[in-house]
């Protein structure tokens, strides 16, 4: 009887990969996210981001002795302007003809020196006009607003912090790049792999119904369970290509979509070890959710019906994903993983993040286990119903 | 001759949504469908059942296919029972109805494959009947076009032959020419009757007169889920042409139950 499992198995897989467009929707989504990503990395660089030898143009009106060599060495190209053309600066401004404005108060340097905090006087302005639409604007504010912040800094120094060149940060390049991973994938894993099985199992199941084709099926000595267990295998092999499709060009886009941030940030920190732990996640992840969307689907009577009743099992699984951004690393509590689809998520942040929680990895792989055993059950007394085979 | 199908005392009942209640514009939230049907079919034989639209009678094949159970009563299909044994059963039987559907994607060759895989048909005796059944219907020149792209024709032609992949002892077959033209509703009627050459044990619903006339050795008339006459057709008819007989029976059995 196992052969009839196997052969409803490969009929499965038989009717995904014959079909060029079905195909085309496992890789394309990784394709896709790859050109996306990398698109939006150098937009965002782009955006953000200015040329090396580019020098803002600035025009100062009451330029201080104290300051005049600090802006120039920071790459600015000064004007000295008098008061009475502010306005014409201004405007040049917001024109984006001219990147900055700086209006320093008559004899700034005494001013500075003889102010007291504690007098409770107003301490000497300085303004600085710019267009916070204009990229070079913005990057010549944010060097020269730096500066002064500095400048003042010096000027009541009392201490500094971290102020050799001594390396202070302690991280290892792997914890680093493990932490961005760590923050970003199992979000989008669980998305993905929602994604890919939200694709194939309404239309395994609901489709059949609705077409009248399961019925064909039930009518033969194969066991109900066999029908059940040969989809759900199909499906997630489907869903795991789709899944690893995503995944693949997520992790090849992503130090383009971090730009700078990023140098370090190659998923060939991870170990063999690794990768085989995540991969048994992955698959339990994958059975589970393949079971729980195909039980959805054989209460609908549609595809259509079957797509808005997993709806919230969607929510649910974006929300679960949600969670492993926060709490730097992989819960240590066993109780945690006792929770379906929340340990799929702690799992792959420990595996980012190197926090692995062993004992947490085989109780995720356990529950997982069982709740696809029972959901298994579960889509077999399905099948056994009139009410939901025939359901019109 | 040996009865190889013992319906005894079939019940169906199906409870209607309140949509279903505004649609037929009914208070009743119970239909009886099939109300303790009894009737048996013998070996070598082909067995009618005649009724209106609504009468019970796919209701009873689906039961006698396994495909749901009944709410009270069985029936035997060459000894196994349908409410204990459904899958024994579903060895036994071959069922065509117009609401199970091949699926469009695949082409006669996979689907013959693969439901001679989950009745586990052995592999040399597929190949023989494959041969054997495309070359009966036709269907040899058109086995690797997928079903999507046949005529209706040619996929009722696939249906019946895909339901008797397994070469089973029963067979039940739901309206078997509806919707066919003539040319292929010949093929199937001819091919019914030498499957009762073979032994097979066949039941078809219908309601059309000539094919029980042509086809059937004994007719059982089913209306409003009872079995209302079940014998010999001569006997059932008593001279008059079933046509004419049928509608006496039904305005006695209508009058009886007004």
């Amino acid at each position: 009887m196992k052969s009839g499992l196997f052969a409803v198995m490969r009929k499965e897989l038989a009717r995904f990969f014959g079909d060029k467009r079905m195909v085309a929707s496992i890789l394309l989504p990784g394709i896709l996210i790859y050109f996306v990503y990398s698109f939006m990395g150098q937009a965002m660089g782009s955006m953000f981001g200015v040329d090396e030898d580019f020098a803002p143009a600035a025009q100062v009106v009451e330029l201080p002795d104290s300051l005049a060599e600090p802006l120039q060495s920071a790459g600015l190209t000064l004007t000295e302007v008098e008061a009475d053309q502010e306005e014409a600066a201004r405007e040049a401004i917001t024109g984006q003809e001219l990147d900055l404005l700086l209006v320093f108060p008559a004899d700034f340097d005494q001013a500075v020196a003889d102010y007291a905090p504690a007098s409770g006087q107003p301490a000497p302005q300085v303004a600085v006009y710019y267009n916070s639409s204009s990229t070079q604007s913005q990057f010549a504010y944010t060097a020269v607003t730096e500066l002064l912040d500095t400048y003042e800094a010096q000027l009541a120094n009392k201490f500094d912090v971290n102020a050799g060149a001594e390396r202070y940060d302690l991280t290892t390049e792997e914890d680093a790049a493990g932490a961005y991973f760590a923050m970003l994938l199992p979000m989008l894993l669980m998305i993905f792999l929602y994604s890919g099985c939200a694709a194939v199992a309404p239309e395994s199941i609901a489709g059949e119904k609705e077409r009248g084709t399961i019925a064909t099926m039930l009518i033969t000595p194969i066991p109900r369970g066999h029908i059940a267990v040969g989809k759900i295998l199909a499906l997630a092999v489907i869903a795991l290509l789709s899944g690893a499709s995503s995944t693949i060009g997520t992790i090849l886009a992503l130090p383009k979509l971090m730009g700078a941030a990023s140098d370090n940030l190659s998923a060939d920190i991870y170990s063999v070890g690794d990768y085989l732990l995540l991969a048994a996640v992955i698959l339990s992840t994958v059975l589970l959710l393949v079971t729980l969307i195909s039980i959805l689907s054989a209460f609908a009577k549609t595809v259509k019906e079957a797509q808005t009743y997993a709806t919230p099992l969607m929510i649910l699984v974006m929300l679960l994903g949600v969670t492993g951004m926060f709490g730097g690393g992989a819960s240590q509590d066993l109780p945690a993983y006792l929770i379906p689809l929340y340990n799929s998520v702690q799992c792959m942040v420990g595996v980012f993040s190197f926090t692995t929680f062993t004992a947490g990895v085989a109780a995720t792989l356990a529950v997982n286990g069982v709740c696809t055993i029972l959901g298994v059950v579960v889509l077999a007394r399905m099948f056994n119903s009139e009410k939901i085979i025939f359901a019109r | 001759m040996r009865e190889i199908i013992q319906v005894q005392g079939l019940t169906k009942t199906f409870h209607l949504s309140s949509k279903q209640q505004k649609l037929e514009r009914t208070k009743e939230k119970i239909r009886v469908a099939v109300d303790n049907l009894s009737f048996s079919a013998c070996q070598g034989e082909i067995f009618g059942l005649l009724g209106p639209n609504g009468a019970g009678k796919t209701t009873t094949l689906r039961m006698l296919a396994t495909l749901i159970r009944p709410d009270s009563g069985d029936a035997l299909m060459d000894g196994v029972s349908v409410v204990r044994q459904p899958e024994q059963v579903r060895r036994h039987i071959g069922f065509l109805t117009s609401e199970l559907k091949l699926e469009e994607f695949f082409t006669p060759n996979y689907l013959f494959t693969f439901f001679s895989d989950l009745h586990q048909v052995d592999p040399a005796v597929r190949e023989a009947r494959r041969q054997a059944l495309f070359a009966r219907f036709g269907i040899d020149r058109f086995a690797e076009v997928k079903v999507a792209n046949l005529s209706t024709g040619m996929k009722q032609k696939v249906s019946l032959v895909i339901s008797i992949v397994h070469d089973p002892d029963i067979i039940i077959f739901d309206e078997p020419t509806n919707g066919l033209d003539v040319l292929t509703a010949r093929v199937v009627t001819d091919f019914l009757q030498e499957l009762r050459d073979q032994g097979k044990t066949i039941i078809v619903s219908t309601h059309i007169f000539s094919l029980v006339e042509k086809l059937c050795d004994r007719v059982g008339v089913i209306v409003g889920g009872h079995m209302v006459q079940c014998d010999t057709l001569e006997r059932v008819c008593g001279g008059l042409s079933l046509e004419d007989r049928f509608f006496e029976i039904y305005k006695e059995t209508a009058g009886d139950e007004e």
